[in-house]
């Protein structure tokens, strides 16, 4: 079982890929090309769910606050 | 096991998207401001100086008082504000060309009055809102539309100042820190040097200010990734992050 889990507001995304940077476990990605939100952009999908840790830092990146992340309770907020 | 939210959205910011451009270090500068407006509960009684210069349209999605002030003149009025009600909590925002070209006098006599503001400080080396000039912060070297083959300080095009340095002798500054958004490490950085700075102004010890070394990809020319690179590669070799001082004391 996964230790997180984050849920992405698909159309406030702007595919900028800043948060894929900061993911260490590879659990984010983005569309394939030819998928965009209602804004136009290629948008940002969850590939590994399984891998994912709840660290958060992808949200740390994200310029339109457009992630929310999930962790296993005991760990303290980021 | 259960499950507990650790990051979500703001509930300062508007349930739209934000009006900058894809990978803007603007968001997450706002993102930063807004988080600790939440947590410290100072919100309510919050007002944003937004400048003149893309952050401009701050009032466009964030839930909190916003001003703005002519170019340049964010810190005056920020003061005008603060002086006239000393109980409301003040952000004063302003990019390089706001805050180190038309607004170097006010930036320098706010900080030196020790005027009891909290001024965010983005520096992204450009001016972003008109199109891409050079700016008082661009690097030796760095392209701009008013620069096209980079700038020369040795032509006229001068030296890029140092905010932090220059700011760091004048006597009413209580706390002056550089950070940098390249990175989830920095931005962690940066939002607990925001805290510091917000602290200095709730105990009434001053002026403070925090420099966010950001990036402006559409004006750099450059895709968000390469972006981030030039700001944690060239940037942070000419502008090193840091405190420069806590509580009035020089680090
Ligand atoms: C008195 C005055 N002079 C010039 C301008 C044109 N102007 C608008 S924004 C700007 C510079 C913005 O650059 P910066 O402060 O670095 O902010 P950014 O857009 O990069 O965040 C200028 C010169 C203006 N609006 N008012
Ligand atoms: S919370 Fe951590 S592990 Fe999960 S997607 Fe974000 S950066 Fe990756
Ligand atoms: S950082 Fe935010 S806006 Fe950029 S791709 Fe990731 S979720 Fe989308
Ligand atoms: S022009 Fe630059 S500073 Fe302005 S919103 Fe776009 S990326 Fe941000």
């Amino acid at each position: 079982m996964a230790k997180g889990k984050i849920v992405v507001d698909i159309d406030k995304c702007k595919g900028c890929e800043l948060c894929i940077t900061a993911c260490r476990h590879g659990v984010i990605a983005l569309a394939p090309a030819g998928r965009a939100n209602v804004q136009g952009y290629r948008y940002l999908e969850v590939i590994h769910p399984e891998r994912c840790t709840g660290c958060a830092m992808c949200a740390q990146m994200c310029p339109d606050a457009a992630i929310t992340v999930w962790r296993e309770s005991g760990k303290g907020k980021a | 096991m259960e499950m507990k939210i650790v990051a979500e959205r703001t509930k300062l910011w508007a349930d739209k998207p934000s009006p900058y451009c894809p990978g803007c270090g603007h968001g997450i500068v706002h993102r930063i401001v807004c988080e600790l407006l939440e947590e410290m509960g100072l919100a309510d009684n919050c007002v944003f100086m937004a400048p003149v210069g893309c952050s401009i349209l701050a009032y466009t999605f964030l839930n909190v008082d916003v001003c703005q002030p002519a170019h340049g003149r964010t810190p005056a009025a920020a003061t005008g504000i603060k002086r006239y009600r000393p109980d409301t909590f003040v952000v004063s925002y302003q990019g390089d060309g706001d805050l180190a070209a038309i607004g170097t006098a006010e930036i320098v006599h706010a900080a030196s009055r020790g005027e009891n503001i909290t001024t965010v400080f983005v520096n992204n080396a450009i001016y972003g809102m008109t199109g891409g000039q050079m700016a008082p912060t661009t690097l030796p070297g760095q392209k701009a539309t008013t620069c096209p083959d980079g700038r020369d300080v040795k032509a006229g095009m001068g030296y890029p100042i140092r905010v932090c340095e220059l700011l760091r002798s004048l006597g009413g500054v209580a706390y002056l820190a550089r950070t940098t958004v390249h990175d989830a490490a920095g931005a962690i950085q940066t939002k607990r040097a925001m805290r510091k700075a917000f602290e200095t102004q709730v105990r009434g010890e001053g002026f403070s200010l925090v420099e966010v070394l950001s990036p402006c990809p559409v004006n750099w020319g450059m895709g968000s990734l390469e972006a981030l690179r030039f700001v944690g590669e060239n940037m942070t070799a000419y502008y090193p992050p840091g405190e420069f001082k806590v509580s009035g004391a020089e680090v």
